[in-house]
């Protein structure tokens, strides 16, 4: 808590008298045309979580199907097409929603701006996006009936061709698939431009690109990654529904055409796309650690320079998701080299948090532990990505369980961690209300518990030989008390997810007052009130350096007398 | 350069240890299809690498998470720190300069490393002794075609053992009829794809006979899980044995010709091929020598006449989503025309 | 916060920032190149490997007054631009009338050409490798021509109102850039599939 009489904004409260109590209908009307910066944000976040608790539900399916070898909870079908649905669900509609939720609500906060550049274009993305949901999950309600789970896709999250043709995939779960992708995915690009636009048009006087926060820094990164990964997408999508629809022959391989390159084209999207969910990762770790530890970020031009570095190397790197498909040595051997080389500036990123605390005040605050929880994840996950880039080794673990544990330990230990983490330390800004540390507590230490004992255990189940998208196995393979350990994690980390849930929504009403500052931080965000008045400053800002309120609270050892 | 016997000691020994730490979870040691357990020349080239990744993989990981612990306890706030903040550092271009340029040196020995074996395992060169073999994935199921003999066969692959004496490599060429599938004997050695008008190849060289499972490693539709491998690595007598009667004309039983006729007019014939009969299909498995395998349906169920009878009844019973149709045969049909694959042997 | 006087030595400097809007329509222009990369990548790949059907050699003709009124289109939108931005209205209805004219020329080349190669060659897109990658790759920049000839039509009606002056130069420098991009691409396009694909 600051104990320094901070010159914050005044609320000016519009409404005066009874007689202007807004109705029900009203409020959920202004949430709903609303083109206001946190509100679209808050609606973004509360769309990724309903999102979170229903594709955690389907993973909680999918390990108890698989707890036993040869059971009979989910068929096959029901089987394919929960883990599709899962996939699909958790990087479109829960990843990124989350992310530029949050960026959504920070940026122009973090910026000293009013709002975003485009408020009706981030109202329209938003819609976009939630549109692209509702069609991609009215999908279980067509088709042979509900218990069938209907028309969802059953293709896997990368829909290879040619098996996504019309001949191998009659009805409609393929184009639910790609039509919902296309749509959601008009609204990423709409929030992408957004966010550039913001960010380099509108920030206060005086904050030079060098001054902004990490956090808004690597969100311009990740928004201009954007603008080129999910458009390789959206043109293969179309591509597939010209074959699918107008008789065209893409992926037609008895016309000629070739299932190869929809892989590629896939992976040059997939690829980056993990790079589009983690980046924002490190962004909110890169403003959390620091007030945890009372100490400035170690190294921010080069943590900068690392991650424009990972925005290009990104770009190069999509095949090593194919070493298997038979490409030539040599693409195989580079592959491997632009894959080992993006794990360096990557890795830095951990050399300069560990240097960051390094001398610090360490206080273990709820989203200070999820943060401490990334930073191991995240060194293990590169590790294993070091292992699987090297493509002889890979050729035995591709498309095997230790993949599924890899990814898993980045989009879970690394990107749901700190997405907790984020969430925890931008609450009492959003709402006004501290979460509670007790519940946070619990949720984490549960939650941390169960992800290690299944993500741990999966990586051996890959090694001894268990491929993935598979409904059920044979009891004679050796798997089957891994995958019982496996399934139990999961079912104690749903468990921790619920606990979360209940402490988000209590929280509301009953917990603590938080105050403007509550975490005694240094960015412009915890100089306006909590919740932020809807103008956000009632003067623009000017700013000095890269962390104004330490300027403010320091006035005699202000940051500008340091950075270089 | 090492002798081939200090390849193999320490091939032995890094094999043993790493036996040993993961030996709780080899249960039923002898089926598990663990990459821990390289029975080939790939598999075993691809074992070694890894030890090499992870020992310094894990170097780094006691290196960097050791400080990490150590900087989590060490500076932990206390209650007996002086009030205010501590010494804000901004950089040391000095340090950062040192933790970028380690990490190069390391993927650089990593890459060259790495890159040998790609080399090795991709461009061996085919000896001339090598045995042949296209396979041909379907959903959901395998046709295995060895063009030197004449012979089509499913499901279950036959190749024979290779010694320093006798070497004996098989070359497998991999190719796709409908979607994508991949080859995975993890034994012996990395997965393949097989995609349609895209031929692969990849090479192996079993050194110890007997029996080796995978499975499909490609999302292929409805039953991928159930579209199993089974290798048996043959002594060259065995091979020989089998790969003899392989090549002879389907038998013809005259005590099943009932079956037969059922067989033949049912539409079974349009998917199956029984050689030296009129049955030429190839949508499904050749059935040439149906009972000379140990399971049905790629390794669906055990090949016994119940489950026969029942697959043919109905394929739904073991694997719903399975291309073949349930032919619709009234009781005496099925009985007849198991009592013929029975005869196929 | 702003009110307090932080007794920084630096003065306050002009603080100036790229307009929001070109900086929103040149990532828009990022993300599309994208997205025609793609189809351009699937074009040359596919390129003579069709099984059958019309080669490119066979039915394509060099399209070169459609290509011309295209290019020139980029310089009349450029003398719009000028005059918009010196307020000189009647000038702008002009050459934004002779942008629009000679956008217009072009898709109607592209139909023609279309209808030639539909009803007299027997090409669509299901014909063969070289029909769907060609109709997709044209016909999503002939998407964008239209795209940008609403736009334009649309300004241009609004001019004929008289509602349009200069304060409005930068949004219209803004649809201009987008035209640009659309010009750039046909560039493109053209290249690969009539010069170097045929």
């Amino acid at each position: 808590m600051s104990d320094y009489p901070l010159p914050v904004s005044q609320v000016i409260d519009p409404s005066t008298s009874a007689s202007e109590r807004v109705t029900f209908l009203e409020k959920l009307h202004g949430w709903v045309v609303t083109v206001d910066h946190k509100r679209l944000g808050i609606l973004y976040i509360l769309y990724s979580t309903f999102f979170l608790l229903v594709a955690g539900a389907e993973a909680v399916m999918i390990r108890i199907q698989l707890a036993y070898p040869h059971n009979h909870v989910l068929s096959a079908q029901v089987f394919n097409r929960f883990f599709t649905m899962h996939g699909t669900t958790m990087v479109f509609l829960v990843g990124m929603p989350f992310l530029f939720g949050f960026a959504n609500y920070i940026v122009p906060l973090q910026i000293g701006a009013r709002d975003m550049a485009f408020p009706r274009l981030n109202a329209f993305s938003f819609w976009m996006t939630a549109f692209g949901g509702f069609l991609l999950y009215y999908s279980f309600l067509g088709g042979a009936g509900l218990y069938g789970v209907g028309n969802a896709p059953d293709v896997g999250w990368f829909a290879y061709a040619p098996l996504t043709a019309r001949s191998f995939s009659p009805g409609h779960a393929t184009d639910y698939w790609a039509l919902a992708l296309i749509v959601s995915g008009f609204g990423t690009l709409g929030t992408a431009i957004n966010i550039i636009a913001t960010i380099i048009s509108m920030r206060c006087k005086g904050m030079t690109l060098m001054r902004m926060p990490l956090f808004t820094w690597l969100l311009l990164i990740v928004s201009m990654l954007t603008l080129v990964t999910i458009t390789p997408l959206t043109a293969a999508q179309f591509m597939l529904l010209i074959d699918r629809y107008l008789g065209g022959h893409f992926f037609d391989t008895q016309a000629g055409g070739s299932s190869l390159i929809w892989i590629h084209f896939f992976w040059i999207f997939g690829h980056p796309e993990v790079y589009v969910l983690v980046i924002p990762a490190f962004a909110i770790a890169n403003e959390i650690i620091p007030v945890f530890c009372r100490k400035a970020i170690f190294g921010y031009p080069a943590m900068v320079a690392a991650s424009v570095c990972i925005m290009f190397v990104s770009l190069s790197v999509w095949a090593h998701h194919m070493f298997t498909v038979g490409m030539t040595s040599v693409s195989n051997a580079f592959f491997t080299l632009s894959t080992m080389l993006v794990g360096v500036p990557t890795g830095i990123k951990i050399f300069n948090w560990i240097a960051t605390l390094w001398g610090g005040r360490i206080r273990f605050t709820t989203p200070m532990l999820f943060c401490i929880g990334f930073l191991f994840q995240f060194l293990i996950a590169g590790l294993t990505g070091i292992m699987l880039s090297v493509s002889p080794w890979d050729w035995q673990l591709h498309n095997s369980y230790f993949v599924i544990a890899h990814f898993h330990y980045v989009l879970v230990g690394a990107v749901v961690f700190c997405i907790f983490a984020g969430i925890y330390y931008w609450y009492p800004k959003a709402t006004g209300r501290l979460m509670s540390e007790t519940l946070g507590k619990w949720h984490f230490w549960l939650f941390a518990i169960g992800f290690h004992i299944t993500f741990d255990t999966m990586h051996f189940l890959g090694l001894l030989g268990m491929p993935r998208s598979i409904y059920t196995y044979q009891p004679d393979r050796g798997w089957n008390f891994l995958n019982l350990v496996v399934s139990v994690g999961g079912l104690i980390q749903g468990i921790a997810v619920l606990i979360f849930a209940y402490n988000f929504i209590v929280s509301y009403w009953r917990g603590e007052v938080a105050g403007d500052d509550p975490w005694d931080a240094w960015t412009l965000e915890w100089t306006t009130s909590s919740p932020p008045p809807v103008y956000n400053f009632e003067e623009e800002p000017e700013v000095h350096s890269r962390r104004p309120l330490w300027d403010l609270k320091h006035p005699g050892d202000p940051d500008w007398e340091y950075e270089s | 350069m090492q002798t081939r016997h200090a390849q193999c000691l320490i091939r032995r020994s890094s094999a043993s240890a790493w036996l040993l730490l993961t030996s709780p979870m080899l249960i039923a040691q002898g089926t598990t299809p663990s990459t821990l357990a390289p029975a080939s020349t790939p598999a075993h080239q691809i074992f070694d690498l890894s030890v090499f990744v992870v020992a310094i993989t894990g170097g780094i990981f006691l290196v960097v998470g050791g400080l990490l612990a150590v900087v989590l306890f060490r500076f932990r706030a206390r209650k007996t720190d002086p009030l205010g903040e501590p010494a804000q550092i901004y950089g040391s271009t000095q340090i950062e300069l040192a933790w970028t340029v380690i990490p190069v040196l390391i993927v650089v020995v990593l890459f060259l490393t790495t890159a040998r074996i790609i080399f090795a395992i991709q461009d061996a060169q085919k000896p001339k002794t090598a045995l042949d073999v296209t396979v041909i994935g379907h959903q959901f199921w395998w046709e295995f075609r060895y063009p030197k003999y004449g012979v089509v066969t499913a499901n279950e692959l036959h190749i024979p053992v290779s010694s320093d004496a006798a070497p004996a490599a098989t070359f497998l060429k991999l190719t796709s009829a409908d979607v994508n599938h991949s080859f995975w004997i993890p034994q012996l050695a990395g997965k393949t794809d097989l995609i349609a008008n895209h031929a692969n190849t990849m090479w192996m060289d079993p050194q110890k006979p007997g029996l080796y499972l995978g499975q499909c490693a490609q999302f292929c539709g409805s039953q991928h899980a159930m579209m199993l491998l089974s290798v048996y690595v043959d002594t060259p007598e065995q091979f020989d044995t089998w790969i003899k009667n392989q090549q002879q004309p389907a038998q013809q039983d005259p005590a099943v010709v009932a079956g037969r006729k059922v067989f033949e007019g049912q539409a079974c014939m349009n998917c199956h091929t029984v050689s030296g009969t009129a049955a030429t299909g190839r949508f499904g498995p050749d059935l040439s020598h149906l009972m000379s395998r140990a399971t049905l349906a790629s390794g669906a169920m055990d090949n016994t006449p119940a489950n026969l009878r029942q697959w043919i009844k109905s394929p739904d019973t073991f694997k719903r989503g399975a291309l073949m149709p349930a032919m619709q045969l009234n009781d005496e049909q099925l009985d007849q025309v198991t009592a013929y694959l029975e005869t196929l042997k | 916060m702003s009110s307090i006087p932080l007794g920084h030595p630096e003065r306050t400097v002009e603080w100036h920032l790229p307009s929001k809007r070109r900086v929103g329509m040149t990532a828009l222009i990022v993300g599309e190149s994208a997205i025609f990369t793609i189809f351009v990548v699937a074009y040359v790949f596919y390129m003579g490997k069709s099984l059958s059907g019309p080669t490119p050699a066979q039915v394509l003709e060099v399209p070169i007054l459609a290509t011309i009124c295209l290019l020139s289109s980029s310089l009349t939108i450029l003398r719009a631009e000028k005059a918009i931005e010196d307020d000189r209205m009647r000038s702008f209805t002009v050459w934004l009338g002779a942008t629009i004219a000679l956008a217009a020329v072009f898709l109607t080349c592209t139909a023609l050409e279309w209808r030639k190669l539909i009803y007299q060659d027997g090409l669509t897109v299901s014909t063969n490798l070289f029909g769907t990658t060609f109709y997709s790759l044209v016909g999503l920049h002939a998407t964008h021509v239209v795209v940008g000839l609403v736009l334009l039509t649309s300004i241009f009606i609004f001019s004929l109102f008289g509602w349009v002056d200069s304060r409005q130069s930068e949004r219209f420098g803004v649809i201009a850039l987008y035209w640009h991009f659309v010009d750039s691409v046909w560039i493109v396009v053209f290249t690969v599939v009539y010069l170097i694909g045929r």
